[in-house]
């Protein structure tokens, strides 16, 4: 419900477990990730970012599970039309 | 940007919109709520209503929680903030929001200091940054944003930092959509449910949705595709008579929620017995406080609030648009007296707010691209 | 506030209603109450504006609606001439047989120094601008400094340098100015007021006003980078990026564009409010609709990044370097080419047109394909958090 922007993990800092320096559409910004401590994002994946928080990691597989999805129902589409317009009766 | 633009493709939606116009019965009319606000936003940002069919309404839902905060609360928030000595941080959609003697903005002007920050750590660096002042955040939120108020506390407290304290406003979503579903007014198909707040406190607490009263739950993501696949869901839902929680937006909320962040809520903050809520009345246990462990960053402890009831302005119908009984163009008020500029209501004002999507974004004559009952063609 | 605005609106709303008996408004259809009420909410748009605040709150300086309704119902109102009528960016002055353009502008930007410039650059090139976009060959600048006690003078010295290299290459003199210095604690270091004069050469007027439906709106380059920058350079978001300011002056590049399209009809300085605003005033002005498409809006990567981050839109946010204008629709790929020929025009583009439907609404099509509106803001766009 709140705005939640997806970034990559760029960095972590040195000192503090806590924070980590994330890329958002080239922008750079250091976010806190202490709510992930139980598994704490590497550089390179992604993770959901609110109010300089990040609230949970982006599952790539679930990502492209739900892009599969959509892909799946556009081609089905693409399908159907084409069928459609190959049926045309007179 | 990943992760955004391949959930805006146009014509992915053309695709989804004509599946879901498929599983309409002629004749039948669906109403669906959208529980959040940001869902609300979306959904008008995009122009998203152009690719549902007549027989499916969005009803707006009360997840806007900028709307729900009743005006005697911001009344009590600008007497913290005009305290000696007091530096209150915010964030940016409170700005507006109107009391009964006028906005943060307005309480600016006549001398307060009421600075927006975008996080609740940036409290912190204004209380390193001035030790004479007491610096008192004004949190807000649902289950999405409490963690980082929680995360903030506990930070202050490893940090020593003694000039820091909380107004806490926090509400919870699961009694909000409960009085909905209660409500006698309402007659809803299916609910899109909250898409962030879910990362925190996951799927499981919307089971009772399903189970009890027999309407289906998609958790949703924010983009349009995302909201438009869910609705997609919603509908097989009915058209198969199940009545499920599932989870769309699994590439973000895990199904059991976040630990860590439910944990650092529980260790900072608790159940308030009841709270009034804008529009819904008294709900009991749908808020939060500041945990007696924590007292000494309790504003409502440190500082006297005076806690004084105040009513809606008569003409105001936020209430009802809250629960999703009014659409926002039905309010009397509605775009003549009561506008972004001159809003009366917390739906004009918040950003999230159902009245002020509709009036900046939504507010047109609509060519809808599907019609129900005339699939794939 | 006082509350007894609400009870004079509600009655105007309720003789609305007055026309039709209870039972014959709800017999009519969804679709035709909604277009009521729509209709009902023009009508009060387009009503006397009025302030409703006691005091001047930031609103009234974020360049949106409280913006223009301090201006209609404050100054417009105790000024009132023809000439100031159109609120245009420069006012359109005949003085013994030729044609002059006066503007002025204040400069009051926090922090003062920022990546691509600081408020020198934007002191000279925002109103080298107005006259530019005015149809005006900007000649000379006042100057007038309000500093505040304490300021260092070392700092005085970069602005000033920073001024007359941008009055060089604008081709403009600063020839009058005034200097004040106020008590330590206001002025925020140093404010600049600057005032501009240039003379019109080329046959016409220009003025958003004339736009008709078939025109082209076209944009010179990518939107938001100034706005974001100063964001940024805050300091007090803790958000690095590759973004600077796109503080330029525009003389050069509308000078090709009207050598190249002679019948431009108008064009603006995108500044305070950014795109969006403008595109409102050209519907209202010319009380004409706008479509526009989002997928056609140049914005730069890091521009939409931060602008996700924070939760504002880039059409609202601020330039200093770029211009709309509106040509006739056949003229348009002439326009874009003139301007991409430029370097301050490479990423050009025609961004929408003029139409006769929905008169005074400006529409985005969004890159999603569906359809909204887009409105004046209130005040400064603010990072939403939910």
């Amino acid at each position: 419900m709140c705005l939640g922007i997806p970034g990559e993990v760029i960095e972590l800092h040195p000192e503090q477990p806590d924070l980590a320096k994330v890329n958002v559409s080239g922008v750079r910004r250091m976010i806190n990730i202490g709510l992930l401590s139980d598994d704490p994002p590497a550089p390179g994946e992604w993770v959901l970012i609110h109010v300089g928080f990040a609230l949970s990691k982006i599952d790539e597989q679930e990502a492209a599970a739900t892009m599969q999805f959509l892909e799946g129902t556009g081609q089905a589409y693409e399908d159907e039309l084409a069928a459609l317009k190959a049926s045309v009766i007179e | 940007m990943r992760f955004v633009d391949e959930f805006r493709d146009a014509d992915k939606a053309h695709a989804l919109a004509a599946k879901i116009a498929a599983l309409c019965e002629p004749g039948r009319q669906y109403k669906l709520m959208e529980v959040c606000g940001g869902h609300t936003h979306t959904i008008y940002k995009h122009g998203l209503e152009d690719y549902l069919p007549e027989s499916i309404t969005l009803v707006h839902g009360p997840g806007c929680p900028v709307c729900v905060i009743p005006m005697g609360r911001v009344d009590d928030a600008i007497h913290l903030a005009s305290q000696p000595d007091v530096i209150m941080t915010s964030f940016g959609d409170m700005m507006r929001v109107p009391g009964s003697g006028g906005s943060f903005f307005d309480a600016n002007a006549e001398g307060t200091h009421i600075r927006m920050v975008y996080s609740p750590l940036d409290s912190l660096k204004i209380a390193r940054q001035n030790p004479d002042k007491q610096v008192v955040f004004m949190a807000i939120g649902f289950e999405t944003t409490a963690p980082s108020t929680a995360m903030t506390m506990i930070r202050a407290r490893a940090e020593g930092i003694e000039n820091f304290s909380v107004f806490c406003n926090h509400v919870t979503i699961v009694p909000a959509i409960k009085a909905i579903l209660d409500s006698p007014d309402l007659r809803l198909d299916g609910f899109i449910g909250p898409g962030h707040v879910s990362t925190v406190i996951g799927c499981r607490p919307y089971e009772f949705i399903a189970k009890q009263y027999g309407k289906p739950v998609v958790v949703a993501g924010f983009e349009p595709l995302d909201i438009l696949q869910s609705i997609y869901m919603l509908m097989l839902q009915l058209s198969q008579g199940r009545s499920e929680v599932e989870n769309q937006y699994a590439r973000v909320v895990p199904w059991n929620g976040n630990l860590v962040a439910l944990k650092a809520i529980g260790e900072t903050m608790e159940l308030r017995p009841y709270f009034e809520w804008r529009g819904l009345g008294f709900i009991s246990h749908s808020a939060l406080k500041v945990h007696e462990k924590y007292a000494a960053m309790d504003a409502e402890l440190l500082f006297q609030v005076p806690g004084v009831r105040v009513a809606d302005p008569k003409a105001c119908q936020c209430g009802e648009v809250l629960k999703g009984v009014l659409k926002p163009w039905e309010c009397k008020v509605f775009g003549t007296a009561c506008t972004p500029e001159t809003p009366i209501g917390t739906c004009m004002v918040s950003p999230e707010g159902a009245c002020a999507a509709y009036y900046n974004f939504g507010r047109m004559n609509r060519n809808r691209v599907a019609e129900a009952g005339v699939a794939g063609s | 506030m006082s509350k007894s605005w609400i009870d004079e609106a509600l009655a105007q709303s309720e003789l609305g209603h007055e026309g039709l008996a209870a039972e014959g408004r709800r017999q009519l259809p969804l679709a035709d109450r909604e277009q009521q009420v729509l209709d009902r909410i023009d009508r009060a748009r387009r009503r006397r504006p009025k302030v409703r605040e006691e005091r001047v709150t930031m609103s009234h300086g974020a360049g949106g609606k409280a913006t223009h309704t301090l201006i209609e119902a404050v100054f417009l109102d105790a000024f009132r001439n023809p000439l100031l009528e159109p609120l245009e960016d420069a006012a359109q002055l005949a003085v013994g047989g030729a044609r002059i353009a006066l503007t002025t502008d204040s400069y009051v930007v926090s922090p003062l120094f920022f990546p691509g410039g600081d408020i020198g650059d934007l002191a000279v090139n925002g109103t080298v601008n107005d006259l530019a976009v005015s149809g005006a060959r900007p000649l000379y600048l006042s100057a007038g400094f309000i500093l505040e006690e304490g300021f260092p003078v070392a700092d005085l010295q970069r602005v000033t340098e920073s001024m007359r290299a941008a009055a060089e290459r604008a081709g403009v003199y600063v020839v009058t100015g005034d200097t004040k210095v106020v008590q330590k604690g206001k002025a925020d270091g140093c404010y600049i007021n600057t005032a501009g004069v240039g003379v019109v050469e080329r046959d016409g007027t220009l003025g958003v006003a004339q736009a008709q439906p078939g025109d082209a709106i076209v944009v010179s380059g990518p939107i938001g980078d100034h706005g974001i920058t100063i964001m940024l350079a805050r300091g007090e978001l803790d958000i690095e990026a590759d973004i600077c300011s796109d503080t330029a002056p525009l003389n050069g590049l509308v000078a090709d564009l009207l050598d190249a399209v002679p019948g431009v009809r108008a064009m603006r300085d995108a500044t305070r409010g950014g795109v969006a605003t403008i595109l409102n005033e050209i519907a209202k002005a010319a009380d004409m609709g706008v479509l526009v498409s989002e997928d056609a809006i140049p914005v730069r990567d890091e521009v939409r990044g931060a602008s996700e981050l924070l939760g504002i839109d880039p059409m609202y946010v601020a330039c200093e370097g770029r211009l709309v204008a509106v040509v006739p629709g056949e003229d348009a790929d002439r326009a874009v080419a003139a301007l991409r020929a430029h370097p301050l025009g490479e990423q050009a583009a025609v961004i929408g047109h003029v139409r006769a439907e929905q008169p005074g609404i400006v529409q985005l099509k969004t890159a999603f394909g569906g359809t909204r509106i887009v409105d004046l803001l209130v005040g400064d766009p603010l990072p939403r958090i939910c």
